[in-house]
């Protein structure tokens, strides 16, 4: 085995504050209280963020309302070229927003610089070149008002840009609230508003927890309230909006089904599920969690699988070498642990590969569960973890059987050689995205988005639209 | 002596048969005026769950169906009411031109989703061009069981909020106008001749307010039509049981039902899958 030296990013690119305020009608300003943000690699306190109490998304909100008539009135044509300005200037400052991401989040360079920022500025982009075209999509061209919008950690730059890009295009202006461990590259982005001369008010960024985002959704004047998240958190949402005129879309939780047949190409699946479950340390609502395997090559997969496990590198993030970083808070960890306890309590095998943990920082190593039930808790909830469960099939109709055996359905994934039966397989299973020989392919041109308890509305491509308009 | 009549005795319909309520209730319908007109079955919880099973039962066939089946399908709904024409517009009572006017109204509106079933997809579907060598298409798919209050037009509103669930290959389970249910039975009659299988449309009658809460909050129930609820504390509830499993909510509302109905009440319980396969020799 090779060893590989060590291939770190520079952090210099990057210019962290010591403090940020909220960001609030153009302008940054200063919260009530504040809480820190840490770097999950290694625990270091990397800034002090404000917290928006009620009093001030109630501020976020009126700035938004108030830009709203003048947003929603201009040009579709010059709303356009805001929005391209903003994603050339994402590109222009890739570098710094993928190193302040990993910084933040716990993800690998390699990632945020290969796949999170790259679909940034092509979200920004995409929808950018919808704003002066919304005659030709079939929703009319009404915006709603003033979006509420509420992203999680897992991708805080990628959710964010799923959020503000279609809701600008639409002539909507939005009060943004990122997740308490990751607030920073939202903050980054507040001030490319600013150098792209966004009008004020037209984006407000309020960080906080938990109480900062029930103020948003509940706010009795936001129109549109768009939440990614836990299936948990969505139906309090969901219970927060009955009753109102607020339009709600929900993008929530999965347990997705990776199903591989027996004519397989077995390597490439192997890829596929390694990308399906360690990508982003599984912190992935569309992740490939439950692998189905077909009884025949469970052995000759699990082996390579092994194998292929073997090779990963943990560690630092911002190294160029690294395939799995951090979790991203200690309460994520302990989850992680307890689920992954749980699955052994219950009877499946636990199998990670020798892999030696940092000693600060929050660290879970890929982890496989074989010999597991439908019935474990290990294949029902959803672990957010890369934590990977294994059950087996004999027939097709089995597989669809125990992939759609679940109240969620975001994503699934099939393997196999034979185009019909992926056809047959794509037909049959209740999910949003099915990846055939494929695994978490995103694109802006693409709708995202699930079924069941994973939530409603899409997000990507001409359906994202939907979402933005009083149609 | 004259003849004396034969009267329908009116019963629900659940998976395609006509039982009656198993609580073995009634409940007396009256014309505007106030005269007895018949004793409709009271659905009871029990009835409503029968319901959502029959419903759930002939998902799968139903959405499996292909959309050329499901729209010749809803166009022998068409044919069959056009065939009793007389018999629904003496049923509903406002006056024979008006009443006419309204079956008439109802058959065209079934026609006109009947079309839609192997349309819907070429205009909510697309063809999406990623930037890499994949093959991408969005297409728009049923959510499964929905659950309609239908509103008090009894026959062109039921119609209306109907049709566009099951064209789209959704099950329904409809609770009926509860002041003029007698239309909504009788249309019963219709689906059950219309090659229409067991279990896609399910019709209860009985009190709105005892059998929608439960409704909402069924596990088993994907999509929720509170278009007939007038009550706002009554749709507050349903909207927050629906939360629980987060049922698609289509909210409370008063549409002109000779309007032209737009593609929206489809839309509202579909969901759109996107598969990925990658391109390349």
């Amino acid at each position: 085995m090779f060893e590989y030296a060590p291939a770190p990013e520079s952090r210099d690119v990057v210019d962290i504050k010591p403090s940020y305020g909220l960001f609030i009608n153009g302008e940054f300003v200063s919260g009530s209280s504040s809480f820190k943000t840490v770097n999950p690699a290694n625990e270091e306190v990397l800034a002090e963020v404000a917290v928006a109490s009620s009093d001030d998304v109630d501020r976020a909100v009126q700035a938004a309302r108030k830009a709203f008539g003048v947003w929603s009135a201009m040009p579709g044509a010059e709303r356009a070229k805001y929005l391209f300005r903003i994603a050339r200037i994402i590109q222009e400052r890739a570098r710094e927003l993928a190193v302040l991401e990993s910084l933040d989040n716990g993800k690998p360079i390699r990632e945020s610089r290969d796949v999170d920022v790259p679909l940034v500025a092509a979200h920004f982009f995409y929808y950018a070149g919808w704003a002066d075209k919304l005659a030709y999509a079939g929703f009319g061209d009404r915006p709603l008002g003033v979006a509420g919008q509420v992203i999680p950690w897992n991708f805080p730059l990628l959710m964010l840009a799923w959020k503000i890009a279609p809701a600008l295009a639409c002539g909507n202006t939005v009060v943004l609230k990122p997740a308490e461990t990751t607030p920073l590259t939202a903050l980054l982005f507040a001030e490319i508003c600013q150098q792209a001369d966004l009008p004020p008010g037209v984006v407000n960024i309020v960080t906080g927890a938990g109480e900062t985002g029930a103020a948003v959704v509940a706010h009795p004047d936001v129109n549109k309230v768009a939440f990614t998240g836990s299936t948990e958190v969505g139906r309090i949402i969901a219970r927060t909006v009955a009753g109102t005129s607020k339009k709600l879309t929900l993008e929530l939780g999965g347990k997705a089904a990776n199903i591989v047949f027996e004519d397989a190409a077995i390597d490439q699946a192997v890829e596929g599920i390694v990308n399906g479950i360690f990508f982003n340390q599984g912190h992935v609502c569309c992740a490939g969690s439950r692998l189905l395997v077909q009884e025949s090559v469970q052995d000759q997969l699990l082996d390579s699988l092994r194998r292929r496990l073997s090779t990963l590198r943990l560690g630092d993030p911002l190294d160029k070498n690294t395939d799995i970083g951090a979790i991203n808070s200690a309460d994520q960890l302990a989850k992680i642990r307890q689920l992954s306890d749980l699955g052994e309590a219950e009877g499946a095998a636990r199998w990670s590969p020798a892999c030696e943990l940092p000693e600060k920082g929050f660290w879970f190593p890929p982890t496989i569960f074989t010999g597991v039930a439908q019935s474990h808790s290990i294949a029902r909830e959803e672990i957010f973890g890369p934590v990977l469960s294994v059950l087996t099939f004999r027939t097709p109709d089995e597989a669809v059987e125990k992939a759609n055996n679940t109240p969620y359905g975001l994503s699934a994934g099939v393997w196999t050689e034979k185009g019909s039966r992926i056809l047959w397989m794509a037909d049959r299973l209740r999910a949003g995205v099915v990846w055939a020989n494929t695994f978490n392919k995103f694109d802006p041109t693409s709708p995202f988005g699930g079924y069941k308890e994973s939530g409603y509305g899409r997000e990507g491509g001409l359906a994202g639209l939907e979402a933005y308009l009083d149609v | 002596m004259s003849r004396l009549s034969v009267r329908k005795t009116y019963k629900l319909f659940i998976g395609g048969a006509f039982p009656r309520s198993e609580s073995g209730r009634s409940y007396v319908v009256t014309s505007p005026k106030g005269d007895f007109l018949a004793n409709a079955s009271r659905a009871s919880r029990k009835d409503a769950r029968d319901a959502v099973t029959a419903a759930r039962k002939a998902f799968p066939g139903w959405s499996g169906a292909t959309p050329y089946n499901r729209g010749q399908i809803l166009y022998r709904i068409a044919e069959m009411l056009e065939g009793r024409r007389g018999q629904f517009a003496e049923e509903l009572g406002t006056g024979k031109k008006a009443a006419l006017e309204q079956v008439d109204a109802a058959v065209d509106r079934l026609v006109w989703y009947a079309g839609w079933s192997d349309k819907i997809a070429s205009v909510r579907g697309s063809a999406n061009p990623v930037a890499g060598p994949y093959f991408n298409l969005s297409t728009p798919e049923p959510s499964g069981v929905v659950a309609v209050i239908a509103p008090s037009d009894p026959l062109l509103g039921l119609v209306s909020v109907v049709a566009p669930v099951i064209v789209t290959g959704n099950t329904a389970v409809v609770v009926a106008s509860e002041s003029s249910p007698l239309a909504s039975i009788t249309l019963a009659e219709v689906l059950a001749t219309s090659d229409l299988p067991g279990g896609v449309v399910n019709i209860l009658t009985g009190h709105q307010a005892e059998l929608a809460p439960w409704l909402a909050a069924h596990m088993d129930v994907n999509g929720l039509d509170l278009t007939g609820v007038t009550d706002p504390d009554l749709a507050l509830r349903c909207e927050q049981e629906a939360a629980e499993n987060l049922k698609r909510v289509l909210r409370p509302s008063t549409p002109d039902w000779s309007a032209d109905p737009g593609i929206g009440r489809m839309t509202a319980f579909m969901e759109t899958k996107t598969v990925w396969h990658p391109a390349g020799v």
